[in-house]
């Protein structure tokens, strides 16, 4: 005795019911963008359930490294502690130098848009459990003010974007995922560049730089890349990560190559958001010109 | 019922699975697919309708936390679990090599219809890269998860088919 012959509808028409279903969704999400209610059951449900099983790998992992010796945390010491004081040395340089710009600045009467954003730290939860993309899920969401088109660092580089948010939970799609495609900018010439991601660089964790400008200034395999000042999601001056391959294409115009991104994404846990967007910031300075 | 219940359990285990511990366990930047094994093996086990629920709601789970467009992984996964369905008649369970074969064509059927639209589609002719690298290792790696799981989904199975039987004989 089978449930199925009790049925009168042949599964052919269910069949044909469910595509079209999908066809329905496919239709409106391309006009409306929302999934709403589908997504605030699913922050309720799946989240918290993500929640504990990454809290639980967050604790083993910890756990693992309660078990380093004296000697090896003794040298990790010696060696932060150097790097301490080049760093302090950088600092006051740069704090110095910092003061005379501000000072000419003021004297040129530019307004200083970036500088100190503000952060909030958030968990990686779960990772795109698909092969072809590379994006995951943190653990704040709408109620902790996450927006849309939010940029993600981790580290001190560029991790992310926000693409989507749910009450509890936010969707960042990595800077290496194969439709990330960036405005970048070489630190040292201000050169702009377009950053992508590739598929077929995923798993290096690398991503490709195009259509550079092939011009006079010379630029060298280990310089920084930086999001540049024309982008309109990404905020001015974040870094990416450094050249590691450059050459000049076959139309002798442009130039292009890879860099490795300052952020290793195979075991991200945790990330900042900050918490402005670049649309804040061309608003903000609309509304101040204005006035 | 119970049924049902056991079968929602198993579809977000899957889910919380792949998109936790799986992405861990990575090898060469390859997860294996899970979701196609619950789907798939649902599919034979319990027909048509039973393939095309298990694939509806993995598909829409997908959807939900990883996909671009609502409705595309929906698509594939429902037809999947169908495709599936209609070889429950040619089902024994204590066969392995059938179901490990049906479970790697779904597999393949999905990267190919996922290489199509998401990559081709879009002006990116990767396939021998996407093949070599993706596809492939993908089915490899599924399969050798689903020695493992399936085992897990054919005893519930198994167990819950003869539960209802005897429920059913009590009546009769």
């Amino acid at each position: 005795m089978k449930i199925e012959n009790q049925n009168r509808i042949p599964s052919k028409y269910i069949l044909l019911i469910l595509i079209i279903i999908c066809g329905i969704l496919l239709g409106v999400e391309k006009f409306s963008g929302g999934r709403g209610p589908l997504r605030l059951l699913g922050s309720y449900t799946v989240i918290p359930m993500q929640n504990g099983i990454s809290s639980i790998g967050r604790w083993m992992g910890d756990l693992t490294d309660n078990f380093k010796t004296l000697d090896e945390l003794k040298k990790e010491n010696d060696t932060l502690q150097s790097r301490l004081d080049e760093m302090t040395i950088d600092n006051t340089r740069l704090r110095q130098e910092q003061y005379e710009l501000e000072r000419l600045q003021e004297l040129y009467k530019l307004d200083q848009n970036y500088a100190d954003y503000e952060k909030v730290g958030a968990h990686v939860i779960a990772n795109n459990g698909t092969n072809w993309f590379n994006s995951f899920t943190i653990d704040k969401g709408s109620n902790d003010g996450i927006k849309e088109d939010m940029n993600v660092l981790a580290g001190s580089g560029l991790a992310g974007i926000v693409t989507e948010v749910g009450p509890t939970y936010a969707q960042v799609r990595a800077v290496i995922d194969d439709e990330s495609n960036i405005s970048g900018m070489v630190l040292s010439t201000s050169d702009l560049c377009m950053v992508r991601g590739d598929l077929k660089l995923m798993s290096d964790g690398r991503i490709r730089f195009e259509k550079l400008p092939n011009n006079d200034n010379k630029i060298d395999v280990g310089e920084q890349v930086v999001t540049s000042h024309i982008s309109s999601k990404f905020l001015q001056g974040i870094f990416i990560g450094y050249i590691s391959e450059i050459e000049v294409d076959s139309n002798n115009l442009t130039r292009s190559g890879y860099i490795t991104p300052a952020v290793n994404f195979s075991n991200l846990q945790e990330v900042l958001v900050i918490t402005s967007t670049k649309q804040d910031l061309i608003d903000g300075s609309k509304e101040g010109k204005e006035e | 019922m119970k049924r049902k219940i056991i079968t929602f359990i198993f579809i977000v285990a899957a889910f919380l699975l792949q998109s936790t511990v799986f992405s861990r366990l990575a090898f060469a930047d390859v997860r294996p697919n899970i979701m196609i094994v619950v789907t798939a093996s649902f599919g034979f086990m319990r027909g048509e309708k039973g393939g095309m629920a298990v694939g509806f709601a993995s598909g829409l789970l997908i959807d939900l936390f990883w996909g671009g467009m609502l409705g595309f992984y929906t698509l594939i996964y429902t037809v999947i679990g169908y495709l599936n369905g209609t070889f429950h008649r040619m089902f024994f369970d204590d066969d392995i090599k059938f179901p490990l074969i049906l479970i790697g064509i779904s597999d393949l059927i999905y990267s190919f219809i996922g290489y199509l639209c998401l990559f081709m589609l879009q002006g990116k002719f990767i396939f021998s890269y996407f093949l070599g690298h993706v596809m492939l290792p993908e089915l490899v790696y599924t399969i050798l998860v689903t020695l493992v799981l399936y085992q897990m989904i054919l005893q519930v199975n198994r167990r819950l088919e003869a539960e209802e039987q005897r429920s059913a004989s009590r009546f009769v």
